[in-house]
C-alpha cells in the first residue's frame, strides 16, 4: 500500500509539474514560470521547516535568515572583486582549481570572483556552522528556546545586512551570475532557460522531497516524532534527543540555505528583506498550512500560496494575508486544512478513517 | 556477583529528601520488587536509577560499569530499560511503530543512509519490523500492530509499553507500577508475562502497590519509607517483618524501639492521651 502510494506520487508529481508548464504555454502565459521557479525554491524551505517543526516538534523564526545566509555568502563571492588578492600566494593555484574566475560586472570591468560551486560550497559551510552555534545550546533545553534564539539571529541578520555595505544595504546585491551546474543546465534567470530552471528546480524538490521521505520512514523519522510526542519516553528508549534535535535543525538549516543559494543565482540577485522576521513567519504559516508533518501538503501549499503572492494577488496585504492565514489555521484548523478534507473526501467515498479505528470495532 | 547494586544513593526536592540512603542489589536472574507506602521514594528511586533524575549522592553500578549521572538514553543502550507508571507511547505512531522505536538503541544507521535509503539501512529497517513484531507477539498484541497506539484502552497500553521496553534487549527491565489500572484477569496476564520474561533470562526490578501482585511475583522485596529501606528479603520473611507492618497500618516508626534509624521528620502520630480528654 505505502508502495503504490509512492510510485502514484512518484507519477503524479512531474505530470502536475508538466500540465503547468504545458498549461502556460498554452495560454500564452510562460512568464508566470519565473515565479512558479521561485516558488519552488521557497517551498524547499518549508520542506525543511516541516521536518522540524511538524516532526521534531522544534519551532523556527530563523529560516528566511538561513535563506539569506546562503544566498547572499553566494552573491557577496560570485560578486565581489577579489583581484586585489591577486598578489597572496597561493591564489594561482585556487586559480588553476577553478575555485576563482574572471568575471565582468554590470560596467564591464574586469574582476576575480569565486566560481558558483565555489561559494556554493562555502555558503553551505556557513550555515552548517551559524546553525551549529545557535542549535546547540538552545536545544539542549526543553520548551520553545529554539524559537526565541532564532527570532534573535533573524533581526542581528537583517540588521547586518542592512547595515553593511559589502552586501548592498538596502539595495542587496545585483549581477550574480548564472550557475553552470552541468553541461546543458544552468541556473539562470534568462527568459531562454526560463522552461529548463523550471524543470530543474521541480527536479530539484522532487528529490529533496524522496529524500526526506525516506529518512521520515526509518528510525531517524521515528525518533523524531517520538520527541515531538514525548521527550522523556524517547529519551529512556535510547533516543539521544539533544543531537537529534540539533541533527534536524541543522538540516533544515542547510535546505534553506540550498534554496537561497538556488534562488539568488536563478534571480540574479538578492535583497534583505529576505531575511526579515515577517518572511520567517511566513515561513511558518506555509508550513501550518499544509498540515505541519505532511511534507507533499507542506510544498503544494507553499507552492501556491508563494505563487500568488509573487503573482501580487495579495497586493499591498501581502503578510497580513499570511498572518491572518497563520491565525486561522491555529485556531481553526490545526492539522492544516488539507486532512480535514482528505478526511472527507474518505467519507464521500465510503471508506472508514484510519484515525477513528478502535481495538473494538476490529473485525 | 550482583547485576545492578545502588549504593547509599540520595535526592533530595528542596529540602525534602525523597530517597534517603539507599542502598541494594538485584541478583541476575530475578525478580525483585520495591513496595512502600505512597511517598516513600519509590518512583525518585527508578528516575534515579533509570537516568531521569541525577543523583545528590550514591553510585548505582550496573553490570559492573558505573551509570551514575549518565543520560537516560546512554543507560537503555547499557541494556537497563525501563516502564513508566502512566504508560507513555507515542500517540501519533501505531502500535508497531512504538514497538520499533525500541530498537532505535540498536541500530546504527543515521540521517544520510536513511535519506539515501542505503541497501543496508533498507535491510535493518525490515529487520527493526520484524523484531518489534516478535516483542509484539510476546505480550499477544500482534493483531494490532496496524492500530493507532491512541486508540487502545489502558491495558493494552500497557502491554505495548512492555513491548517496547522489551525491544531494546534489556539485561533489565524497570518496571513502575506495572498493574496499577489493571483489571484482575489482566494482572493475572502481567504476573505470567513477567516470569516469562525472567524466564527468558530478563531480570526484573518492579516498583508496585498493588502488594497481592508483588508478594506472588517476587523472589526478593525492598521496603522502603520515608526514602529509606527498612526491610529486605524473602516476600514470606518481609510480610511478617513487624515494621512493614507498622508502616502499612500507618503506625509510626518513631515509637518503635527497633527504629532507631528511622527519619526523625515523619510526622508524629497524635498520642492516643491527647484525644481521649
Amino acid at each position: 500500500m505505502p508502495r503504490l502510494r509512492l510510485l502514484f506520487l512518484l507519477a503524479l508529481f512531474p505530470v502536475m509539474v508538466a500540465g503547468a508548464q504545458l498549461g502556460l504555454r498554452a495560454a500564452g502565459m510562460e512568464y508566470c514560470l519565473t515565479q512558479l521557479t521561485m516558488s519552488v525554491y521557497y517551498a524547499l524551505v518549508v520542506m525543511g521547516l516541516c521536518l522540524l517543526m511538524g516532526y521534531a516538534g522544534q519551532v523556527s523564526l530563523g529560516h528566511g535568515a538561513f535563506f539569506a545566509l546562503g544566498g547572499y555568502t553566494t552573491a557577496v563571492l560570485t560578486t565581489h572583486d577579489f583581484s586585489g588578492i591577486r598578489a597572496c600566494a597561493g591564489v594561482g593555484v585556487l586559480e588553476r582549481a577553478g575555485l576563482l574566475v574572471a568575471q565582468q560586472d554590470l560596467y564591464g570591468q574586469a574582476g576575480l570572483s569565486v566560481a558558483p560551486w565555489a561559494a556554493f560550497a562555502a555558503a553551505m559551510l556557513l550555515t552548517f556552522v551559524v546553525a551549529l552555534l545557535i542549535g546547540y545550546p538552545a536545544l539542549r533545553l526543553r520548551g520553545h528556546y529554539l524559537a526565541m534564539a532564532t527570532l534573535g539571529f533573524t533581526l542581528i541578520v537583517s540588521k547586518l545586512l542592512l547595515g553593511s555595505a559589502l552586501t548592498g544595504s538596502a539595495d542587496g546585491i545585483h549581477g550574480v551570475p548564472e550557475w553552470k551546474l552541468l553541461p546543458g543546465l544552468t541556473v539562470s534567470g534568462r527568459s531562454a532557460l526560463r522552461v529548463q530552471n523550471y524543470y530543474l528546480a521541480c527536479g530539484l524538490a522532487l528529490l529533496l522531497l524522496l529524500g526526506l521521505r525516506n529518512l521520515l520512514r526509518s528510525r531517524v523519522g521515528r525518533a523524531l516524532l517520538a520527541i515531538h510526542d514525548r521527550e522523556t519516553a524517547a529519551n529512556a528508549m535510547g533516543i539521544n534527543t539533544a543531537a537529534y534535535k540539533l541533527k534536524v535543525f541543522v538540516l533544515s538549516a542547510l535546505l534553506a540555505a540550498l534554496a537561497g543559494v538556488f534562488f539568488t543565482h536563478y534571480t540574479g540577485g538578492i535583497a534583505p528583506s529576505e531575511a526579515g522576521a515577517l518572511k520567517s513567519v511566513r515561513y511558518v504559516a506555509l508550513a501550518a498550512a499544509g498540515g505541519m508533518a505532511n511534507l507533499w501538503g507542506v510544498t503544494v501549499m507553499s507552492i501556491a500560496l508563494n505563487y500568488c503572492s509573487l503573482r501580487g494577488w495579495f497586493g499591498s496585504y501581502d503578510n497580513a494575508v499570511f498572518g491572518a492565514l497563520l491565525i486561522l489555521i491555529i485556531s481553526l484548523a490545526p492539522e492544516g486544512p488539507l486532512k480535514p478534507l482528505g478526511l472527507w473526501l474518505r467519507r464521500l467515498a465510503g471508506r472508514p478513517d484510519p484515525e477513528r479505528r478502535t481495538p473494538h470495532g476490529a473485525p | 556477583m550482583a547485576l545492578l547494586e545502588v549504593t547509599d544513593v540520595r535526592r533530595a526536592f528542596g529540602g525534602l529528601a525523597a530517597v534517603d540512603g539507599v542502598s541494594f542489589t538485584v541478583k541476575p536472574g530475578q525478580i525483585k520488587g520495591i513496595i512502600g507506602p505512597n511517598g516513600a521514594g519509590k518512583t525518585t528511586l527508578f528516575n534515579l536509577i533509570s537516568g531521569l533524575l541525577k543523583p545528590d549522592a550514591g553510585r548505582i553500578t550496573f553490570r559492573g560499569r558505573s551509570i551514575t549521572g549518565l543520560k537516560p538514553y546512554e543507560i537503555a543502550g547499557a541494556g537497563l530499560s525501563r516502564t513508566f507508571q502512566n504508560p507513555s507511547l507515542f500517540l501519533q505512531m501505531n502500535v508497531l511503530e512504538n514497538v520499533m522505536v525500541g530498537r532505535h538503541c540498536r541500530t546504527r544507521w543515521g540521517f544520510l543512509g536513511c535519506g539515501l535509503r542505503w541497501p543496508g539501512q533498507a535491510r535493518e529497517e525490515r529487520a527493526i519490523r520484524e523484531a518489534a513484531r516478535a516483542q509484539l507477539d510476546v505480550v499477544g498484541l500482534a493483531h494490532l500492530a496496524g492500530w493507532s497506539a491512541g486508540a487502545l484502552p489502558f491495558g493494552q497500553r500497557r502491554m505495548v509499553e512492555l513491548a517496547r521496553a522489551l525491544a531494546t534487549e534489556p539485561a533489565m527491565l524497570l518496571l513502575d507500577e506495572p498493574a496499577s489500572g489493571l483489571n484482575t484477569r489482566e494482572k493475572e496476564d502481567l504476573g505470567r508475562l513477567i516470569r516469562q520474561i525472567r524466564d527468558r533470562g530478563i531480570t526484573v526490578l518492579l516498583v508496585e502497590h498493588d502488594m497481592s501482585v508483588v508478594m506472588g511475583l517476587s523472589d526478593d522485596l525492598l521496603v522502603l519509607y520515608n526514602g529509606r529501606p527498612i526491610a529486605e528479603g524473602a516476600p514470606a520473611a518481609v510480610q511478617n517483618d513487624p515494621r512493614v507492618i507498622r508502616v502499612y497500618l500507618g503506625e509510626d516508626l518513631q515509637n518503635d524501639e527497633s527504629g532507631g534509624d528511622a527519619p526523625p521528620r515523619a510526622p508524629a502520630t497524635p498520642p492516643a492521651t491527647c484525644c481521649s480528654r
